[in-house]
């Protein structure tokens, strides 16, 4: 395989080169090409199924691709120790578990794992990022709450702050949202956004709503059936006819009136009520 | 060098923060499960002291330290050091061995009740060593051979029929308990079969005893114990990173599946020790980490306190088969079941509490 070093105008430091993968013989993705613009806040749309998890898992290392290969920095990601992956690349997994009455500031700890030694296991960077980490997420109250006891949100909030401890100038979420209520997504967006332009963390997030996909990222990748089909500034890509060819949703484009984005209003399927202007 | 928790940094519980030879060195170390262990180990000390002056014949506690340090009659030196010494350190020594691999399968597992015993590990020593001892007629070693091999083929097996893409917790519970299950009845038609001064010999072996456990099965032991110790000190952080689920631990850099191999191999290795010199003892590796738990109110299992709880248990155990209808001497392993029905009996109290 070529290992050339991309030249620099399109950097990219993590990417995907005619990769096949998948699980066991079921492929879910094949010969996929996808480079990560250096420093911008991808995001992935596509309907359920289409590979964008999968993608993520593929791009983390968490999956092996069966051919092609993922490329971090340049070199093939299967080359790095594990450990320094983990000090560039920090993953936040659909799901994790939570060890039984542990606290949160001790959860968070444990994002420091890849920067730890066996015999260096609390240095005062340690400590910093930790702090850090909780206040960007604005966990720090909760620090010595059981992580059991807190709510869907805050719980979320303290997965977040753990890999944010991690300190990782790449940054995967997969479906990050997911158990939020609106006013916590839309505050965790904004806390991703600041990371991105405040801090150069290069983000790549799995969403499902495409209109705060379309409000927050600076670079959209739509899926289906494990192939991109279309990537871009979201203004830029955005249209009836590609919302309609990614997820079969018949729908309109208007602008958000708030970031002047694409906003996707569906047309529904004739079962939704126009409400009569009672003005008249 | 020690500084008190970061008042900036709360973690719940408190902490000391050590940072030595200018940063060289930096650890948290969690100052209630530091003193759970200490008092622990205290009370387990305390009760081996006991175990060292009690019996048939009675030494004064002053002549048993004595006696430790080399300064002792001769008669009191042979009995407290040279019959009842080793008892007592091996009773200490397996049962910190159990309570480990207990915590170590309870990790891996995620459930309360693994330990060794669920991976078949129990059930196949014994098979092992009831063919040495009703087929073949062996002798002490090849008792502990037959029983080693017995359980490591087992564990093995339940290893091999729970893979599927990894090895997952649940999984290995199941196949582990249907494994046991197997062996359990193979177990009972060896016993049928065989003569019955033989199968009285075979049923005492499989309730675990330290019953006559001299100098050279310490030294045994303690070598065992000094081999595996390291390998549990590498893995007991990546043990932590693996309660966090397969993904995330794996996106922290641990290669899951060579860690959860290594954490069986170190988990049966620490109960195979105890099985090969005292026969399979019952409920400490299943209790000690559960208790050290609460205890220590940590997060997740605790692998010192669990060391610390499972070396009182079996200390406290075996005072227990010693002394409780002495002069007759029961199997230790009769009284660990015991205490583990009582431990059972708490469980289920506490867990009808909390749902009203």
């Amino acid at each position: 395989m070529m290992n050339k070093i991309q030249p620099a105008p399109s950097a990219t430091r993590i990417e995907a080169r005619s990769a096949t993968i998948g699980y066991d013989r079921r492929v879910i993705a094949e010969n996929l090409s996808i480079a990560i613009p250096d420093r911008s806040f991808t995001v992935i749309v596509g309907p359920n199924a289409c590979g964008k998890s999968t993608l993520l898992r593929a791009l983390s290392r968490l999956l092996r691709s069966a051919s092609g290969e993922v490329l971090l920095d340049g070199r093939s990601i299967q080359s790095y120790p594990a450990k320094e992956v983990a000090r560039k690349l920090g993953l936040l997994p659909q799901t994790s578990l939570a060890p039984d009455g542990i606290t949160v500031a001790d959860l968070i700890a444990r994002g420091r794992y890849p920067h730890q030694k066996f015999l260096q296991q609390w240095s005062r960077e340690d400590e910093a990022a930790v702090i850090r980490a909780m206040e960007a997420t604005k966990v720090t109250e909760l620090s010595g709450r059981l992580v059991d006891e807190l709510s869907g949100g805050q719980r979320q909030r303290v997965w977040v702050a753990m890999v944010l401890a991690q300190e990782t100038p790449l940054l995967l979420l997969d479906e990050p949202t997911t158990f939020l209520d609106i006013a916590h997504q839309i505050e965790l967006l904004e806390l991703l956004t600041r990371l991105n332009r405040d801090e150069g963390k290069t983000i790549v997030a799995v969403l499902h709503d495409l209109n705060q996909a379309c409000r927050y990222a600076t670079h959209l990748v739509a899926m289906r059936d494990g192939r991109v089909m279309a990537e871009g500034l979201p203004a830029d890509i955005v249209t009836a006819e590609l919302v309609e060819a990614v997820f079969g949703l018949p729908c309109l484009i208007i602008e958000d009136p708030i970031s002047h984005t694409p906003l996707v209003v569906p047309r529904g399927g004739g079962e939704v009520h126009a409400i009569q202007e009672k003005a008249s | 060098m020690t500084a008190p928790a970061n008042t900036t940094l709360m973690f719940g519980r408190p902490f000391a923060v050590l940072r030595l030879f200018g940063e060289r060195v930096t650890q948290r170390v969690d100052l209630r499960g530091l003193t759970v262990t200490l008092v622990l180990l205290l009370l387990a000390l305390a009760i081996s002291i006991y175990a060292l002056a009690s019996g048939e014949f009675q030494v004064p506690v002053g002549d048993v330290i004595g006696a430790l340090f080399g300064q002792a009659t001769p008669r009191v030196h042979m009995v407290v050091v040279e019959w009842r010494l080793p008892r007592a350190s091996l009773a200490l020594l397996l049962g910190a061995a159990l309570g480990v691999s207990g915590a170590i399968f309870q990790s891996l597992t995620r459930n309360p009740l693994g330990s060794p015993d669920i991976i078949g590990f129990n059930a196949g020593s014994y098979t092992g060593a009831l063919v040495v001892i009703t087929l073949l007629n062996g002798s002490f070693y090849a008792i502990a051979g037959g029983a080693l091999l017995g359980g490591l083929l087992t564990a093995i097996l339940v290893y091999v029929l729970s893979w599927r893409n990894g090895v997952q917790g649940f999984r290995l519970i199941v196949v582990g308990i249907g494994v046991s299950a197997m062996l359990t009845s193979l177990n009972t038609w060896l016993m049928l079969r065989a003569d019955l001064k033989v199968a009285m010999l075979a049923s005492i072996w499989g309730s675990g005893s330290l019953n006559g456990l001299g100098l050279d099965r310490l030294l045994q032991a303690s070598i065992v114990l000094v081999l595996v110790t390291p390998f549990v000190l590498m893995l007991a952080r990546p043990m932590r990173q693996l309660e966090l689920g397969d993904d995330a631990a794996r996106a922290h850099g641990i290669d899951v599946e060579r860690t959860r191999l290594g954490l069986m191999l170190v988990g049966v290795a620490l109960t195979a020790i105890a099985t090969g010199i005292a026969g399979p003892i019952a409920f400490v590796a299943l209790a000690a980490p559960q208790i050290a738990r609460r205890l220590a109110g940590s997060a997740g299992v605790a692998l010192m306190p669990a060391a610390a709880m499972g070396a009182l248990l079996l200390a406290a155990s075996d005072v227990l088969a010693q002394r409780a209808f002495a002069p007759s001497q029961l199997p230790v392993g009769i009284v660990t079941v015991c205490l583990g029905g009582l431990y059972f009996a708490w469980l289920l109290m506490r867990e009808a509490r909390r749902q009203p």
